[in-house]
C-alpha cells in the first residue's frame, strides 16, 4: 500500500470527481477517525485548553490509559469555540459516534471515561454528540448541534476548528482540503479567481468591510514585476482571540486561503504578520508551513502548475497600531510601526513599493470555500450587503465566552441572550463593546441591531476586529471608557498629533473625574472643569483628523458611551458618585448597624484607620480618612458593609 | 493636465497629480503647515493643514492628499477651523510656557500657529513632560520638552542628508525623537551638520551657545580677541536684519564688528586661500606619485566626522589640510602674535561660521597644540546677529569698512568656498596652475556650478594630466559615488564633500528660516562677488604670497605640514 502522501496526493486531491471509490472513502474515513479500531480520544488543546488546564487532562487520561491497560489513540484538536467550559475532551468508540465533554479535568477524567467505556455516559459532563452518518448514536444524550451555542451558529471558518487535529496536514486533505486550491491552479486563471470573488461579495472582514474582489483585482492590474500578500494576524486588542484561535485551530485553512488570494494577486510571496507572543499559533502554523512544502502545496512549480508560492511569517512586536495596514508594511519593511498617508493605497504601492493585498485570517479563510461551492452558493448566505458569515469573541459578562460564528443577520441579541447563553451570576445587562478598544458601545435600545456592515454604519458602529465584551450593571463605563483610551493612548504609534495628544489629554481628563480632587487651588480647579468641558470637543477633533483607522476611532468609546450614559459621567463630575461602586475614590462605605456584630476584623485590615468602634458592637467609618479602597468590604463576613 | 476645482466657493486650475495645499498656494490660499516639508515626500502627520472635501467623512490633510476634479473645498469653515486651533491647543497643553525664555521667541512656528488661530486662553491642560535637555553636544542642545514630535528633522536627518542619527521611540505620549539608545548625541552618529535646527519649528534643537564667554572676553582688558568671519556670512547675515536674501554687506560687518570692540577683524576667506593652495599642492603631489587617490576635502568638519566614522578606512583620502577656521586660528596665535609680539596665551580667538559642525570642530584635540586653542568660540550667524542687537548696533545703517590686513586679503576664490562646488573650483583653479604654469583663462567652471543637481562632475586637462572632479553636498549622493569608487571607478582624483544641501551658504547656523529662494540668492551673491573682484585666484593673493615668503615657506613643506595640516582618526559612534 502506498504511504499517505503518496495516497492524498494521487487518490484523493487529484481526484476532482468527488466520487471515491469504496476503498478510497474508507481509507479517508480512517484518516477522519470516523471509522476506527480502538477508542480515540480528542482533547482541546489551544491556548483556551491549556489555560483552563488541558495538559493535566491529557496526563490524567494517558494515566488512565496505563492503569487499565486499554489502547487508545489520544488525539490533540483545536478549539470548538465555547472556551468557557475548557478543558473539552471527546471520546469516539469504534462504532459510535463522536461525544463531546465540557470541564474535564484531572478529578473527573477518570470517572468520566469509565462511563463511557461502560455504555454509562455521566450526564452532567455531556456536551452533546456529533451526528455522524452511518455510526451509532448514544442513547439518551443530546446532540451538540442542539445545544443553545451551538445551534444558533453558521460555521465556515470554524468547520473543522476543535474537530481536527491542527497538526496533521493528513487529517485537513481528509476532511476535504486543499481541494480548492487544486481546482484554482487547475482550472481558474488569477483574473477568474478575482472574478469569483467579487462575485460572491464577500468583504473584508478586518473592519471597514472593503469588497475583497474588487481590492484583489485593482492589486491584479496594477502592473508589476513582484505582488505581495500579506495575512494580518496581528491581533492586538482586549477581548478578540479569534485569529489566534484559527491559526491554532485550523492552520493549513488559512494556508490554502492565502495560497489561493496569493494565486488571485499573481503574487508569489505572502507574509503573515502575526504577534510573537502568539507562540503556539505560530509554532502550529509553522508546522503546517513543513507540512505543506512537503506534500508540494508550496514551493517552487506546485502540482506542475507553473505557480511559485512561499510564506513568510513576520514576527510582530505586538503594537496595536502594525495591525492598521500600512504601518504593518513599514514593520515588515523593518522600519518604526507608523502609519503612512493613503494614497498611494497599498494596492498601488504597498510593501517595498510594490502592489500589494492585505486582508485579515478570517477573510482568507472564507476564500476556499467559496472556490469549493461557488459564489452563488456564498451569496444565499447573510443578508443584502453583506454576505456569508461573521466570527466573533464573545468575553466579559457572559456565560459562555469563546469564539463563535454566526450567519449575517443575525441579531445581537440573540448573540448575547441565545449563543452567548445571557449575563454572568444573573446580573442584569447594562451594554456591549463591539469591536475592542475603538469600537463602540451597543445598549438596550439598540442591542436588536443585526450582523450588517450597513446597519453597523447606520448608528456609527463598525464590525471592528469582531471582539464582543459584555458589561453588566457593576460595571462603570467611565471607568471602563478609561481603561480603552489608556489602551489606545499607549498604543499610539505618536505620529499625528490629535491621537498622540488628544488621547493623552482625555485620559488626563477622565483620570480626574474618577477621583475627589484633594489639595486643589482654586485655579487647578477652573482648569479642571475647563478640561471637562472640552473633553467632547477634542474627541470630535481626534475623530476627524487623526491620520489613520486607529486615530480616528480613537474617541469612538467615549463618543458612543456619552451618548448612551451621559447621566453617569454627569453623576461622576457633579454628584461624585460612581453608581457602580468601581471608581475607588468615589465610593463611600457605610455599616449597616443590624448587621455588624463587631467583630473587629475590618477596623484591624483598613490602612487609613479610618473605622472606629469597640469589640462586640457595631463600627463606623469616618468618611473624610475613607479612600474607597473596598478591602473592609471584602473582609467582612456578614455583609454589614455597603457601598452608597 | 488641468482643471477646475471648487474652493471656498470659487473656481481655481488645479493640476492632476499635485496636492491639494501645492493648487492652493499657487492660487494664494494660505493652509497653514507643520510638519510638511517641501522637498521630502508628505508625511501627513501633524494634521495642521487639513482641509474640509465635501463628501468625505473626516477633514483631509492638503499637503499629501492630491487633488481630483470632483473636489469642492472648504480651507477655513468652522470645523476646519476648530480642528487647527484644538491641534495647536493640544500642542501647546503640555509645552513649557517660557516662550520669552526660548532660543526661538519670535521665531517659532508654534508660537505663530498660536497667533494666527487666535490661541488666548489656555483650555486644555496637560502633565507637562519632564525630560531634561541633552548638552552632552559640543554644537548643538536638544531640549526634548520643546519638541512637538513633528518629525522634520528625522526625516531630514534621514532622506535629505542621509545619517540618521535620531529617530522616534516609544509609543503614545510617551514618544520622544532621541539618538541611538538614548543616549547623548555625543555618542551618536551625529555629524552636526544642524540641518535639524534648520528645520525645526520650535526651540527644541539650537546650537550650542558661545556668546556668554565671547562677551568675557571683550569685556576683559587683558585679552586681545579677534575676530574671523567665514566666506559666507557676508551674503547671509542681512537677512537676520530683515533685508532681502542675498545682498552683501561685507564692509558693514567689519564695521560693527570693531564698534563691538573686537580688537582685529579678520576674513576667514584668507585662510580658505590658503587651504586652496594647500589642498591643490596635496592633490598634485598625488596625481603625480598615484597615492591615495581620489581626494577628498577636508573643509568640512561634519564630512570629516562621518568619513572617521562610517569609513575610517578612508581616512587616508581626505587631505591633511586644516579648515580654513582653524588655519587663522593657528596663524592667528602663530604669525599675527609673532609679528605684534602678543603672546598667544593673550589672544582669544573668535570665528563667525554659519555652521555648528564648526563649533566641534573648534574643540578637536589635533586643534590644540601645547594648552592653544587655535579658535577658542565659534559663532553661528544666528548668534552673531544676536551679538550685533545686544551692542545695539544699526548695521544696516553705518559706514562700511575694510577687514584688517596682514590676515584679510582674499581672493574671490576663497570666496567660492560658501557654496558647494566653489572648494573645487578654487583648487582646480590653483591646482591647474601649478600642473601647467599658466592659469586657466575660463576660470568659471559651470559644470560645477548648477544649484540643482544633487551631483556635479567635471573633467580637465591640465598638461599630461586629467583631473576628474565629483561634487556633492549630502550624505546619501557621498554614499552613492564611495560606492562607484569601491566598485573600480578611477577617473575621479578630486571629490568635494559638504554636509549641507548646496554648501555653507545653507549651513546649520544660518538664519532661520533658509527657504530655497534665499539659498539661490545668497549663491548668486557668492558668484557675484567672484566676477565683480579683480583677484580670481588663490595663488595671486598678495598677501599670502608675502605670508608663504616671509613665514611659511613652499606649500606642503615641513614648516607648512607643522602648522597648516592635521590628522585623522577613526572614530567610534553609536551607529
Amino acid at each position: 500500500m502506498e504511504n499517505n502522501i503518496q495516497f492524498l496526493k494521487e487518490k484523493v486531491l487529484l481526484n476532482e470527481t468527488l466520487s471515491f471509490s469504496k476503498e478510497v472513502e474508507e481509507r479517508i474515513k480512517i484518516l477522519k477517525h470516523e471509522k476506527t479500531t480502538k477508542p480515540v480520544i480528542f482533547v482541546g488543546a489551544s491556548s483556551c485548553g491549556y489555560v483552563a488546564g488541558a495538559q493535566k487532562t491529557i496526563d490524567a487520561i494517558n494515566n488512565y490509559i496505563l492503569e487499565n491497560n486499554i489502547s487508545v489513540d489520544v488525539v490533540k484538536v483545536g478549539c470548538i469555540g465555547i472556551c468557557a467550559l475548557e478543558p473539552i475532551m471527546d471520546v469516539q468508540l469504534p462504532g459510535m459516534t463522536r461525544v463531546s465533554f465540557k470541564k474535564i479535568n484531572a478529578e473527573n477524567v477518570a470517572s468520566v471515561l469509565d462511563g463511557v467505556f461502560n455504555n454509562s455516559i455521566v450526564n452532567e459532563c455531556v456536551l452533546g454528540q456529533y451526528r455522524q452518518k452511518n455510526l451509532q448514536a448514544w442513547e439518551n444524550v443530546n446532540f451538540i448541534d442542539e445545544v443553545d451555542f451551538f445551534a444558533g451558529q453558521k460555521r465556515i471558518v470554524l468547520e473543522l476548528n476543535g474537530i481536527i487535529d491542527p497538526e496533521n496536514i493528513e487529517a485537513f486533505i481528509a476532511h476535504g482540503g486543499y481541494r480548492a486550491f487544486i481546482k484554482t491552479i487547475y482550472h481558474y486563471t488569477s483574473n477568474e479567481v478575482c472574478k469569483i470573488i467579487e462575485k460572491s461579495e464577500l468583504r473584508g472582514r478586518g473592519g471597514s468591510g472593503f469588497p475583497s474582489g474588487k481590492k484583489w483585482k485593482i492589486a491584479h492590474d496594477n502592473a508589476a514585476d513582484q505582488r505581495y500578500l500579506i495575512c494580518n494576524a496581528n491581533e492586538s486588542d482586549p477581548g478578540a482571540f479569534m485569529e489566534k484561535s484559527i491559526i491554532e485551530s485550523n492552520p493549513h485553512k488559512l494556508i490554502e486561503g492565502m495560497a489561493i488570494a496569493a494565486y488571485g494577486i499573481a503574487a508569489s510571496k505572502a507574509y503573515i504578520y502575526i504577534r510573537a507572543d502568539n507562540k503556539l499559533a505560530i509554532e502550529r502554523f509553522k508546522k503546517a508551513l513543513e507540512q505543506a512544502k512537503a506534500f508540494g502545496l508550496l514551493g517552487e512549480n506546485i502540482f506542475d502548475s507553473g505557480f511559485n508560492f512561499e510564506i513568510i511569517i513576520k514576527k510582530g512586536p505586538g503594537a496595536f497600531v502594525c495591525g492598521e495596514e500600512t504601518a504593518m508594511l513599514n514593520s515588515i519593511e523593518g522600519k518604526r510601526g507608523m502609519p503612512r498617508y493613503r494614497p498611494p493605497y497599498p494596492t498601488e504601492r504597498g510593501l517595498f513599493g510594490k502592489p500589494t493585498i492585505i486582508n485579515n485570517v478570517e477573510t482568507l479563510c472564507n476564500v476556499p470555500q467559496i472556490i469549493l461551492n461557488g459564489p452563488i452558493w456564498f451569496n444565499t448566505i447573510g443578508t443584502k450587503a453583506s454576505k456569508g458569515t461573521k466570527v466573533f469573541t464573545l468575553s466579559g459578562k457572559i456565560n459562555y465566552n469563546g469564539i463563535i460564528e454566526v450567519e449575517m443577520g443575525k441579531s445581537f441579541e440573540d448573540i448575547i441572550f441565545k449563543i452567548g447563553g445571557d449575563v454572568k451570576d444573573n446580573k442584569q445587562f447594562k451594554a456591549i463593546q463591539l469591536g475592542g478598544p475603538a469600537g463602540t458601545c451597543l445598549v438596550k435600545e439598540n442591542i436588536n441591531i443585526v450582523v450588517d456592515y450597513e446597519e453597523l454604519n447606520s448608528i456609527d458602529a463598525i464590525m471592528g476586529s469582531g471582539s464582543i465584551i459584555v458589561m453588566d450593571e457593576k460595571t462603570c463605563i467611565v471607568d471602563i471608557t478609561k481603561f480603552y483610551i489608556n489602551f489606545i493612548q499607549h498604543e499610539s504609534c505618536g505620529k499625528c498629533i490629535p491621537c498622540r495628544e488628544g488621547t493623552q489629554r482625555m485620559l488626563e481628563i477622565l483620570e480626574k473625574i474618577t477621583k475627589i480632587p484633594k489639595d486643589e487651588a482654586s485655579h487647578q480647579t477652573l482648569e479642571r472643569f475647563k478640561g471637562v468641558m472640552q473633553l467632547e470637543s477634542i474627541a470630535e477633533v481626534i475623530k476627524d483628523t487623526s491620520l489613520c483607522g486607529l486615530g480616528k476611532t480613537a474617541a469612538n468609546t467615549f463618543l458612543s458611551s456619552l451618548k448612551w450614559f451621559r447621566d453617569e459621567y454627569e453623576e461622576h463630575i457633579f454628584d461624585r458618585k460612581c453608581k457602580a461602586g468601581v471608581c475607588k475614590e468615589l465610593r463611600t462605605f457605610f455599616i449597616d448597624v443590624d448587621k455588624c456584630t463587631g467583630c473587629n476584623a475590618c477596623m484591624r485590615k483598613c490602612p487609613e484607620n479610618a473605622i472606629i468602634g469597640t469589640i462586640k458592637y457595631p463600627h463606623f467609618i469616618v468618611e473624610s480618612k475613607c479612600t474607597g479602597c473596598g478591602i473592609c468590604f471584602e473582609t467582612c463576613k456578614f455583609s454589614a458593609i455597603f457601598i452608597k | 493636465m488641468i482643471f477646475d476645482i471648487e474652493v471656498n466657493n470659487k473656481i481655481i486650475k488645479a493640476k492632476k497629480g499635485e496636492t491639494i495645499l501645492s493648487a492652493l498656494s499657487r492660487n494664494g490660499i494660505k493652509v497653514p503647515t507643520l510638519c510638511y516639508m517641501e522637498e521630502l515626500a508628505p508625511s501627513g502627520a501633524c494634521r495642521i493643514c487639513v482641509v474640509e472635501v465635501e463628501g468625505q467623512p473626516n477633514l483631509v490633510p492638503s499637503c499629501a492628499q492630491p487633488v481630483e476634479e470632483w473636489m469642492r473645498i472648504k480651507t477655513h469653515s468652522p470645523k476646519v477651523i476648530k480642528a487647527r486651533k484644538t491641534i495647536v491647543e493640544l500642542l501647546l497643553s503640555n509645552h513649557p510656557d517660557d516662550c520669552l525664555y526660548c532660543e526661538r521667541n519670535g521665531n517659532c512656528e508654534l508660537q505663530k500657529l498660536a497667533v494666527e488661530l487666535n490661541v488666548l486662553e489656555r483650555r486644555i491642560s496637560g502633565q507637562k513632560g519632564k525630560q531634561k535637555a541633552d548638552r552632552s553636544g559640543s554644537s548643538m542642545v536638544r531640549d526634548p520638552k520643546k519638541c512637538i514630535l513633528c518629525g522634520r528633522c528625522v526625516r531630514v536627518c534621514e532622506e535629505i542628508i542621509g545619517v540618521s542619527a535620531i529617530d522616534f521611540i516609544k509609543r503614545g505620549n510617551h514618544c520622544e525623537i532621541t539618538p541611538s539608545f538614548q543616549k547623548g548625541i555625543n555618542l551618536s552618529s551625529c555629524i552636526n551638520c544642524g540641518q535639524c535646527i534648520m528645520c525645526c519649528p520650535t526651540g527644541a534643537l539650537y546650537e550650542r551657545d558661545h556668546l556668554p564667554e565671547i562677551i568675557d572676553s571683550l569685556n576683559n582688558p587683558a585679552k586681545h580677541v579677534i575676530i574671523q568671519y567665514s566666506p559666507t556670512i557676508s551674503v547671509t547675515l542681512a537677512e537676520e536684519f530683515g533685508v532681502k536674501s542675498g545682498k552683501d554687506i561685507n564692509g558693514m560687518i567689519n564695521a560693527a564688528l570693531r564698534k563691538i570692540g573686537f580688537n582685529k577683524v579678520f576674513d576667514s576667506s584668507f585662510g580658505a586661500d590658503i587651504n586652496t593652495i594647500e589642498v591643490a599642492n596635496e592633490l598634485v603631489n598625488r596625481i603625480k606619485t598615484n597615492q591615495n587617490l581620489p581626494m577628498f576635502n577636508s573643509c568640512c568638519p561634519a564630512w570629516v566626522k562621518y568619513i572617521e566614522q562610517t569609513h575610517s578606512h578612508l581616512i587616508e583620502n581626505l587631505a591633511t589640510v586644516k579648515s580654513p577656521q582653524q588655519i587663522m586660528g593657528k596663524l592667528i596665535k602663530g604669525y599675527y602674535a609673532e609679528t605684534f609680539n602678543i603672546s598667544a596665551n593673550d589672544i582669544y580667538t573668535v570665528s563667525v561660521m554659519p555652521c555648528i559642525a564648526k563649533k566641534f570642530e573648534a574643540q578637536r584635540e589635533e586643534m590644540t597644540h601645547k594648552g592653544i586653542t587655535d579658535v577658542d568660540a565659534v559663532l553661528t550667524t544666528r548668534e552673531l546677529a544676536r551679538l550685533i542687537r545686544l551692542y545695539g548696533i544699526d548695521i544696516m545703517n553705518i559706514e562700511s569698512e575694510l577687514a584688517d590686513t596682514i590676515l584679510g586679503t582674499r581672493s574671490s576664490a576663497g570666496k567660492l568656498f560658501a557654496v558647494s562646488g566653489g572648494v573645487a573650483e578654487a583648487v582646480i583653479r590653483t591646482s591647474f596652475n601649478l600642473l601647467t604654469g599658466k592659469d586657466l583663462v575660463n576660470f568659471k567652471i559651470i559644470e560645477l556650478r548648477s544649484i540643482n543637481k544633487g551631483r556635479k562632475e567635471f573633467k580637465i586637462k591640465a598638461g599630461d594630466y586629467e583631473i576628474g572632479v565629483a561634487v556633492v553636498s549630502d550624505m546619501i549622493n557621498a554614499e552613492k559615488i564611495l560606492n562607484e569608487i569601491k566598485n573600480g571607478r578611477n577617473d575621479i582624483q578630486f571629490i568635494e564633500v559638504m554636509a549641507c544641501p548646496g554648501g555653507c551658504v545653507n549651513g546649520g547656523g544660518q538664519p532661520i528660516p533658509s527657504r530655497k529662494e534665499d539659498i539661490k540668492a545668497r549663491i548668486k551673491a557668492i558668484y557675484d562677488v567672484d566676477d565683480k573682484e579683480s583677484i580670481k585666484f588663490a595663488h595671486k593673493n598678495p598677501q599670502l604670497n608675502e605670508l608663504y615668503k616671509n613665514y611659511l615657506g613652499n606649500p606642503c613643506d615641513e614648516n607648512c605640514t607643522t602648522i597648516l595640516h592635521t590628522s585623522f582618526n577613526k572614530r567610534d559612534v553609536l551607529l
